[in-house]
């Protein structure tokens, strides 16, 4: 067992509903006990959707266990079919009906359906939400190229035999792609045929999936690049038949495409591009690499962000080297360390995903920046890892959010999971030149604010640097960074956005995990071994004149200074020495 | 102000219960909460309580999703998910659970009581939650109690997790001397602006004597005995009030307190019960009473006529639209409810039009037909359906807020009411 109080991803079947709801003509019926379509508010509400999800729960109760939980998931189906006439459906079981052990797939396949129905296995007691997705897509993919005939029913492949690859291109009606030989020339000379790319990934609930789908598909209409379907999100079963006739495939969110897309590659011998275009270099790679499979001149698309020119303006000037911390899922995290670095100029201290299966990405990722990468799904660990890195600015989800305001330090959002502020109503992109403007501004807005801030709690306090003086943007309470009294035990965490009915402080509550506090003053791994003695009052009056956003830092360095000289007791002295030690 | 305040008792027993149409009972899709949600308010309540959940992902999921951005202000809930390891055998999953279990405690030394909570997984795979309770009380009883009751949605409809978890915690209470003198007990978690409004009321009407169900605190809970009087203040406490029963308490039959009429004849029954002088009864009660009427007296303008349909969530539903038909002139279409308990709502029944339509239960999807039919002025619904109904022209209102914002009481009666009116409100100011 696992002590969670939050997780970064649901369970998988949660992936499938993002499947089944992006789609158009799916309906998903999933067996599962009553209460679960508490997941259904996470579409209607945080995504804002004003449909219902294409969902159909069986909410079997304790009264139906052990006698009729088969003929209700029966009923449900064929309920379901009636009224929502989908042209695909998904079956499967959540967690408990897991446990219960009906068989949709055989269930439903006695019901003699019109339509294919395509059975889902999804373990939930191994596998979370973007294995979920990802599964449940390629398992339509694959069940919808193959042509999957009404009334069959498609179950994953360690039980069904492996699709043969002819067999897979029969049912198809379109002529077989071309791309391995560049562009074709065609006939007497006249304008060439013109390429056609499938955009893979995207689904409901996906961090800006809406406007990187614009931003991509505009970029690929300026190369003269045809899109031949755009899935799952907006797409229909037909769509997803029509995947092969494309001359290649744009893995958008490897989380959830990749399974699919390598089947469409072993399938169909179509190439994927792997790039993922988050931030200017990487979308003009991007862009070189659609041109190259495209056998186009990429120079139509390679306008430019103003990112370069922002990051190069004077006023970029205090960005260089600031510490950063950047942890979500992997493709954001990967993708945002290389913006992070090349094109911000920052320093990044800790880079970190909690997918385990896109561990590897973050490992060959880490390697370039000299870091150890951290893979983990509790959130203490990264908070931990971030008290003691004491970055000047975190990139994560919005639990990093949270944490980050818990240690006053400033934060954007780059990743899954978000909440609603972050399925914003104006077009912000992350992908593409338009992405690379958004990333710029998001990203450099907290760091203004903390330097604004700084400002004026100077002029307003005049040297006397409060720090009880409310942080607007950074949250309340006593900076982690000061010393504390051993009796100041309850500090408050004000909840973010204040409104709402659930929004409360819990004035009392302990922490339950290893605060700030305790982090700041466990030994670091270098410390080990040695003993501190610990600042005397005069340097930590001194530590408090220093703006609160780089305090952590000054500490840090110093402590770490006195450590490596064997000083015992940091005097105003050993301050200053390890400034001008760490000089930059 | 009116001087003579119409008692409830002459409703009660005068007026036969209009003819009704019988119940409407429904079984397929539930669009509704499981148990496991209850803890989001309760733990609010009841101040060193923890609550673990042993479930999985769905569950910790479930809860993330309902308590928002609380779960990062060091709720004192968490889950113990069970993991594929857990599933292979019974023995391993004991001792996993007294890991996490001697983990938390020894993280949270100010937890007092701790709550095992059952989900579906963990009553599916018979995970006796109660002998686990037993145990680790035996081994960490003198710091913290540690009692279970499960939340599962396989058992459970939304706050009737609050009424499992009272009703485990009643065996626990101490036993009132036999010679006592009577005690009102107050049974349900309510806001402690209410808890403490209603305290107020009572000293002032002079019973001596009045506690709350659950207390804010573990080691302040209520004794209980022959002796006790209690008054439901929620409608979804029927295990709770039985295990009360069985201790020898004894259950005053009122309306629940919402609004002047509600919150008048629910004090009301305390004061027969404690034989106080009624027009002693009747001045104590008059100016919340009449601030109540003046505070929905707005809201009434603009929801008189209105015709409402609830769908089912908290059990609520039945008391709401009796307040809302008798005090601000609504038409209540269909009252939908996820469990019905005749006993405990038949003032309330009683006071619905004739023609209003209660249903137990749901087929959400036939339900969603009905509402189409019907078009209402306004819809009481889950988050789930509410903005695909407002998408589809309907005006909603979302339940869970009547569940988690005070709305019991004189001193509430307006802000209840503008819960209901605000949605039409927005509905007309809004030109896009």
């Amino acid at each position: 067992m696992q002590l969670t109080v939050w997780t970064y991803e649901g369970p998988p079947h949660v992936g499938a509903m993002r499947i089944a709801t992006a789609m158009e003509g799916v309906h998903y019926v999933l067996h599962a006990p009553q209460g679960d379509t508490y997941a259904d508010l996470l579409f209607t509400m945080i995504e804002r959707r004003g449909k219902r999800p294409p969902v159909t729960y069986t909410t079997f109760q304790a009264r139906d266990l052990g006698k009729d939980t088969a003929a209700l998931f029966q009923t449900a189906v064929r309920d379901a079919v009636d009224r929502f006439a989908p042209q695909a459906l998904l079956v499967g079981a959540s967690c408990t009906a897991e446990l219960i052990q009906d068989d949709p797939a055989g269930l439903a396949s006695a019901l003699r359906l019109p339509i294919p129905v395509i059975a889902l296995e999804l373990p939930s007691y191994q596998r979370k939400e973007n294995w979920g997705a990802a599964e449940t897509f390629y398992q339509l993919v694959r069940a919808m190229c193959s042509g999957a005939p009404a009334g069959t029913v498609a179950t994953p492949p360690a039980k069904a035999g492996a699709q043969s690859r002819d067999g897979g291109n029969e049912v198809l009606s379109a002529p077989t792609s071309t791309f391995a030989n560049g562009p074709r020339p065609s006939p007497g000379g006249s304008r060439p045929v013109r390429k056609k790319a499938n955009i893979v990934g995207p689904t409901a609930l996906g961090f800006r999936h809406r406007d990187d789908v614009v931003e991509i598909t505009r970029l690929l209409e300026t190369l003269g690049i045809g899109i031949n379907v755009v899935a799952p999100l907006g797409a229909t079963p037909a769509d997803l038949a029509r995947l092969p006739d494309a001359d290649f495939n744009i893995s958008l969110y490897p989380e959830i495409a990749d399974t699919a897309c390598r089947w469409l590659e072993r399938t169909y011998g179509q190439k994927t591009v792997r790039t993922v275009p988050i931030g200017h270099g990487a979308t003009r790679d991007f862009i070189a690499e659609v041109a190259a499979l495209a056998g186009v001149d990429p120079a139509a698309a390679l306008d430019t962000s103003r990112l370069p020119w922002w990051s190069r303006s004077v006023d970029s000037t205090y960005l260089t080297g600031k510490r950063v911390f950047i942890f979500g899922d992997a493709t954001h995290a990967v993708a945002a360390a290389r913006v992070a670095r090349d094109e911000f100029g920052f320093e990044v201290v800790g880079l970190g995903c909690y997918n385990r299966e896109f561990a590897r990405e973050i490992r060959t990722a880490a390697l370039v920046y000299g870091l150890e990468p951290l893979i983990t799904d509790d959130y203490l660990a990264v908070e931990e890892a971030i008290a003691r890195l004491q970055p000047e600015l975190v990139l994560g989800t919005q639990m990093e959010r949270h944490i980050a305001k818990r240690l006053r330090i400033p934060c954007a959002v780059i990743s899954a999971p978000v909440h609603v502020q972050d399925f914003p109503a104006r077009y912000s992109p992350q992908m593409g030149f338009e992405g690379a403007n958004v990333l710029f501004d998001t990203w450099v807005h907290p760091l203004v604010m903390g330097l604004e801030e700084h400002l004026l709690t100077m002029f307003r306090d005049d040297f006397e640097f409060s720090d009880h003086a409310g942080a607007s943007h950074l949250g309340h309470g006593a900076s982690p960074i000061l010393p504390r009294e051993p009796g100041e035990g309850d500090r408050e965490h004000s909840a973010n956005g204040g409104g709402g009915a659930t929004a409360v402080v819990s004035p009392s509550a302990s922490p339950l995990h290893h605060s700030a506090e305790e982090a700041e003053r466990s030994p670091s791994p270098a410390d080990a071994g040695e003993e501190q003695e610990g600042w005397s009052p005069e340097a930590e009056r001194e530590l408090l004149k220093i703006p609160f956003f780089v305090r952590g830092k000054a500490r840090r360095n110093t402590e770490r200074y006195a450590t490596e000289h064997g000083i015992a007791a940091i005097t105003l002295d050993t301050l200053y020495d390890a400034k001008a030690h760490y000089a930059r | 102000m009116s001087p003579a305040i119409p008692l409830p008792r002459e409703v009660a027993s005068d007026c036969a219960p209009p003819a009704r149409a019988p119940i409407l009972r429904e079984r397929g899709q539930r669009e509704v909460f499981c148990g496991l949600t209850g803890i989001i308010w309760l733990h609010r309540k009841v101040q060193d309580a923890f609550f673990l959940v042993v479930g999985s992902r769905t569950c910790a999921h479930l809860l993330q999703s309902a308590a928002g951005v609380m779960v990062f202000a060091e709720p004192r809930f968490a889950t113990a998910i069970i993991e594929e390891r857990d599933l292979a055998g019974m023995a391993d999953c004991t001792a996993e659970l007294d890991r996490v279990v001697d983990r938390l405690l020894a993280r949270r030394p100010d937890i007092k009581l701790l709550f095992l909570v059952g989900s579906c997984p963990s009553e599916v795979i018979k995970l006796d939650l109660s002998r686990a309770a037993q145990r680790l009380s035996a081994k960490h009883g003198a710091s913290t109690r540690v009692l279970n009751y499960s939340g599962s949605g396989i058992e459970t409809t939304f706050t009737e997790g609050e009424d499992a978890c009272l009703a485990t915690l009643v065996p626990e209470l101490a036993a009132t001397s036999p010679d006592a003198a009577p005690e009102l007990l107050i049974v349900g978690a309510l806001p402690d602006v209410v808890e403490d409004q209603f305290l107020r009321l009572f000293a002032q009407l002079g019973i001596a004597q009045v506690r709350s169900f659950p207390a804010r605190r573990a080691a302040a809970m209520p004794p209980v005995g022959p002796n006790t009087r209690f008054l439901l203040a929620q409608p979804f406490l029927g295990d709770t009030a039985r295990a009360l029963e069985d201790r020898g308490a004894i259950r005053l039959d009122a309306l629940f307190p919402f609004g002047a009429e509600g919150t008048s004849n629910w004090l009301h029954a305390a004061a027969v019960a404690f034989g106080i002088d009624e027009m002693h009864f009747r001045s104590v009660i008059a100016p919340g009473r009449e601030r109540a009427k003046r505070a929905i007296a707005h809201a009434r303008d603009r929801l008189a006529g209105k015709r409402i349909f609830f769908l089912p969530d908290s059990q609520l539903e039945v008391p709401l639209a009796r307040f809302l038909a008798q005090e601000l002139g609504m038409v209540p279409l269909e009252v939908g409810t996820p469990y019905l308990h005749r006993a405990h709502l038949a003032q309330e029944l009683a006071l619905l039009p004739a023609d209003t339509v209660i249903s137990e239960g749901q087929d959400v999807d036939r339900q969603l037909d009905r509402v189409r039919a019907a078009r209402p002025d306004l819809t009481v619904c889950g988050l789930g359906l509410a903005n695909p109904l407002e998408a589809e022209g309907l005006t909603t209102k979302w339940a869970i807020e009547l569940v988690f914002s005070p709305i019991h009481g004189f001193d509430q009666a307006g802000d209840l009411a503008d819960l209901f009116a605000r949605p039409l409100r927005r509905r007309d100011v809004l030109r896009v």
